[in-house]
């Protein structure tokens, strides 16, 4: 974790060397991702404005698929072709291909749920005005990366407990002896680390997506205004390259809340599963 | 410069982006709640009851289909018979209708020759009754003016009635004898 950080802030001042040739460049810190409290502030309600966020993202998700499935045709609207696109994404590819039809309806809310709430608060990393992801700050993966790992040992211990300790801690198939050795190792990976990195990928993406958006834009901002003679032309280049990475940066978000919902789903097969 | 950059960094580490915020963790929780809650209880079953109508109006829809094929699979098999049918049953009718000709025309026929023969056993009846009367009248006349011949002839009277009578029997006798002599020649010509 501490590598991680370390990374992160390494990566800021190397990124300002480069850049601070005249005049003083401020590049991006971590401090955009904690942003000065307006409303309810001193209470455990204290918003910012990425708070203001998440809730723009709640109700425009809530919006959306309120009108569009609010008459269901048999023969769909744009919008109602949209949501069921979407929502057929998360039913068919990942909740029925990994977990079958009986135990996919069982788990579809939770599943649905996060990969729109992610899908949501990821996108507004690129949406003009907002222009911060909802899931740049920890709150919202660790407190899915905790549901999902309260869910799938809820799902593991509720079908078959013994079972699933077993499965879990002592693989089949593995010579005794080697026990001492993968026990520990499959009890760190899958009831430590499994939370872990659902909850630092996640994060990690949005905060250097973000990172590196405002590294281009500021320093496209830089060159065209307080930089004299030929190096304005680096502008064009940094502007292009922020682009780029605004383009990036959508796939990133549906990547991730794709790959966080998957992990979840295979997490609960592997659970549910009889044998590894 | 660079330096001074790196230390307004550093010194903004007191941000730490691994330490959850009370205030970020219930607006995450507050955002997770309600959008599970929405679609646990209002989305997904509303999309499941408005794909499992569809799937079965297609189901329908293809049984409809093939009911509707079906039937006129069968309407057209009907239709065949029907016309097939009818066909016979025009044949059928033809072959009476001519049989019914044939037989209508040999009744007309064989009508025909009765009433032929019928008309002309009446006409050789009629003739041979005139011939009787012719006869009969000829015969009275001829009795007459043979006497009144005869008495001319012979001058004399023939009042006496016994002689008169006995000669015109005689003449009679001789008279039918040879008539019937003719008539049997004339029979035997005719048939």
């Amino acid at each position: 974790m501490a590598l991680l950080l370390n990374a992160l802030n390494s990566v800021l001042p190397l990124a300002t060397d480069g850049e601070s040739e005249e005049g003083v460049f401020v590049g991006p810190s971590i401090a955009e991702f904690f942003p000065e409290a307006v409303l309810f502030v001193g209470t455990p309600f204290e918003m910012n404005r990425i708070m203001m966020i998440r809730i723009a993202v709640l109700l425009s998700l809530m919006l959306f698929f309120y009108l569009a499935t609010r008459r269901m045709s048999l023969i769909p609207t744009r919008a109602q072709s949209i949501a069921e696109l979407g929502l057929g994404l998360v039913r068919v590819n990942i909740a029925e291909d990994l977990l079958g039809k009986k135990d996919a309806a069982r788990f579809l809310p939770l599943l649905t749920t996060f990969f729109f709430l992610i899908l949501g608060m990821n996108i507004t990393g690129i949406v003009p005005a907002m222009n911060i992801a909802g899931t740049s700050v920890i709150g919202i993966p660790l407190l899915l990366a905790v549901v999902a790992y309260v869910v799938f040992i809820y799902a593991g211990l509720k079908k078959h407990p013994a079972a699933f300790v077993r499965n879990s801690l002592f693989p089949p198939g593995v010579p005794w002896p080697l026990y001492i050795i993968v026990t520990p190792i499959e009890f760190v990976s899958t009831f430590i680390l499994r939370p872990i990195t659902l909850t630092l990928r996640l994060l990690m993406n949005m905060i250097v997506g973000h990172l590196l958006l405002v590294l281009f834009f500021l320093a496209t901002s830089f060159f065209f205004f307080e930089v004299d003679g030929v190096a304005r032309l680096f502008g064009v280049g940094t502007l292009a390259f922020g682009f780029v990475f605004t383009l990036f940066e959508i796939l990133v978000a549906v990547l991730q809340a794709y790959v966080f919902t998957l992990l979840t789903t295979v997490y609960i097969q592997l659970a549910l599963a009889d044998e590894h | 410069m660079s330096s001074a950059t790196f230390s307004v960094v550093v010194a903004e580490e007191a941000f730490n982006p691994l330490l959850p915020a009370l205030p970020d963790l219930v607006w995450g929780a507050v955002c997770f709640v309600v959008l599970l809650a929405f679609f646990w209880w209002k989305i997904l079953p509303t999309v499941k009851k408005g794909l499992d109508a569809r799937a079965e109006a297609i189901e329908g829809g293809i049984k409809k289909a093939e009911n509707a094929q079906a039937e006129a699979a069968a309407a057209l098999q009907q239709y065949n018979e029907q016309l097939a049918e009818a066909r016979a049953e025009a044949g059928r009718i033809r072959e009476a209708a001519r049989a019914d000709g044939v037989k209508i025309l040999n009744d007309l026929k064989t009508q025909a020759s009765i009433e032929a023969a019928r008309i002309t056993a009446n006409a050789s009846a009629q003739i041979e009754a005139e011939r009787q009367s012719a006869l009969v009248s000829l015969r009275a006349e001829v009795g007459s003016l043979a006497i009144d011949l005869a008495s001319g002839v012979i001058g004399e009277s023939l009042t006496d009635d016994k002689r008169s009578a006995a000669l015109v029997d005689r003449f009679l006798a001789d008279l039918e004898a040879a008539d019937l002599k003719s008539a049997r020649a004339s029979d035997k010509v005719s048939r």
